[in-house]
């Protein structure tokens, strides 16, 4: 017994300089061995996006783009556009013409880079039978699959996000995360998303959607002109949304769903220019925004263009 | 003093009446389309324009009749219309207007302004079909006609594409 407390004296070995050696050893084990360690640090320590300056922004832009060229063995654009002063994009949607044909969900899945399988679409299509009480969400169908469509007796309106101005998603994310940017369009940073799914409960639109497993699309199929929060390839375990198509509509195109719609019901302008699209439809036709009572004050405007 | 004035408001009058009755004044209201405003040329089957590579060497028939030539299309629009109350007998490669005015194919909107009133107005301000391009600069507008059919302009009911994987489809 006494001689094994005598032992112990000799390597001189006390809790402290265990755990500092302890400590010294693992982070040594840590240490950046080669260039994907390296980045996977600076992925670690990368800054909240809105901390960031613009030098630290296009060096988390440079790794993005080497990882996402060595996954998909292609050269994707990750994009930084800022918003346009004096811009608050808006949209609107001609319920009088919509006829359900989910063109616009499909478009958006082609210029969004969502996954395939499992499936993600950011759009959702809901049909409601005409002459029954007025929107009621329980009734719509969203798998309705007729030969062909507008069915005679059925309306349909497409739900993505509707752009709050009073976002609950926002409000709700523990990290920051998501946020509203200054041209009205709520992002996320899928690289300081934890996954932790409350944006999706606290959205009264089931706009988002979760990465359940790896996003699961074929190299050919991605979209590489992104923008870093929006379309950019994604995680498993983040959150994600309709951005307008922000990398579109930064450099003043039109969102892709617009653009594939067949009958022309989809509208998109900036709703601080008085002779937009999208403020000819709020001032000249009949429009409601979908569950107002809530308060998100949604900048997604339903109109009816005819048929008062 | 008074005469001057007098001379200068008639000469200013004689101005106001001249610029409103100009005929290219009158035109250009007519033709308040929008700025960045692009058509594509009018959808036309191929090989059959311009018409009067047939039709300048045949007689105009301009009583109402069911044609011999031109059987693919019934119309199905403006009952008891026919073919002159939009084409022109005299020079068939261009429509007229109601008020006889002639104009290219390039330009129909204009004749079926002529009754969708409320709709050509729409569709000046964008609100009416189909853009694409930019929201904030140039984009490409579509003839009416590119979407409906002028004989039959109703739109023909097309294939949904599928419906999204239902969540207990999920593996």
């Amino acid at each position: 017994m006494k001689k094994i407390t005598g032992e112990k004296r000799e390597i001189n070995m006390n809790r402290r300089t265990f755990l500092t050696g302890a400590a010294a050893g693992l982070a040594g084990a840590m240490l950046p061995l080669n260039k994907a360690d390296a980045s996977f640090w600076e992925a670690f320590f990368q800054k909240h996006f809105l901390e960031m300056n613009d030098a630290e922004k296009k060096k988390v832009i440079e790794r993005l783009e080497k990882e996402y060229e060595q996954k998909y063995k292609k050269e994707i654009t990750v994009g930084l556009e800022n918003p346009m002063p004096g811009v608050l994009f808006g949209y609107g949607l001609d319920l009088s013409r919509c006829i359900g044909c989910r063109r616009c969900e499909y478009a958006c899945v082609d210029e969004n880079n969502q996954s395939k399988d499992p499936q993600i679409h950011w759009i959702t299509v809901l049909r409601f039978k005409k002459g029954e009480k007025w929107i009621d969400l329980e009734e719509s169908e969203k798998y309705y699959n007729p030969p062909l469509v507008p069915e005679p007796d059925y309306f349909y309106m497409p739900v993505q996000c509707q752009q709050c101005e009073n976002p609950p998603c926002v409000r709700s994310c523990p990290t920051q995360a998501t946020w509203k940017e200054p041209d009205g369009i709520v992002v996320v940073d899928y690289n300081w998303c934890i996954g932790c799914r409350y944006c999706m409960a606290a959205c009264p639109y089931g706009a988002r959607h979760f990465n359940w497993a790896e996003p699961n699309r074929k190299p050919e199929d991605i979209n590489p002109k992104t923008h870093y929060l929006g379309n950019r390839p994604r995680y498993k375990g983040v959150v994600e949304k309709c951005t307008f198509c922000i990398q579109r509509t930064r450099n003043g195109r039109y969102p892709a769903c617009v653009e594939a719609c067949p009958v022309g019901a989809r509208k998109f302008g900036n709703l601080l220019d008085p002779d937009s699209e999208i403020r000819y439809a709020i001032d000249h036709k009949r429009v409601f925004r979908l569950k107002e009572d809530l308060n998100t004050n949604p900048k997604f405007y339903y109109f009816f263009a005819y048929g008062v | 003093m008074e005469k001057c004035n007098k001379r200068v408001f008639i000469s200013l009058a004689g101005l106001l009446l001249l610029i409103f009755f100009h005929p290219s004044f009158v035109e250009s209201a007519e033709r308040d389309i929008p700025k960045h405003f692009l058509v594509p040329p009018p959808p036309f089957s191929p090989g059959i324009f311009p018409c009067s590579q047939c039709h300048m060497y045949m007689p105009a028939n301009k009583t109402p009749r069911k044609l011999e030539m031109h059987q693919e299309i019934v119309l199905k629009h403006m009952p008891g219309g026919w073919c002159f109350d939009c084409h022109n007998p005299d020079n068939r490669d261009r429509l007229r207007l109601a008020n006889g005015k002639l104009i290219s194919f390039d330009e129909s909107y204009l004749l079926c302004g002529q009754c969708h009133g409320t709709i050509l107005r729409d569709w000046k301000a964008g609100l009416h079909g189909k853009r694409t391009g930019m929201w904030n600069g140039e984009k490409l507008y579509r003839l009416c006609v590119h979407c409906h059919w002028p004989h039959e302009p109703r739109f023909k009911p097309i294939k949904p594409l599928p419906p999204p994987v239902r969540p207990s489809e999920i593996k």
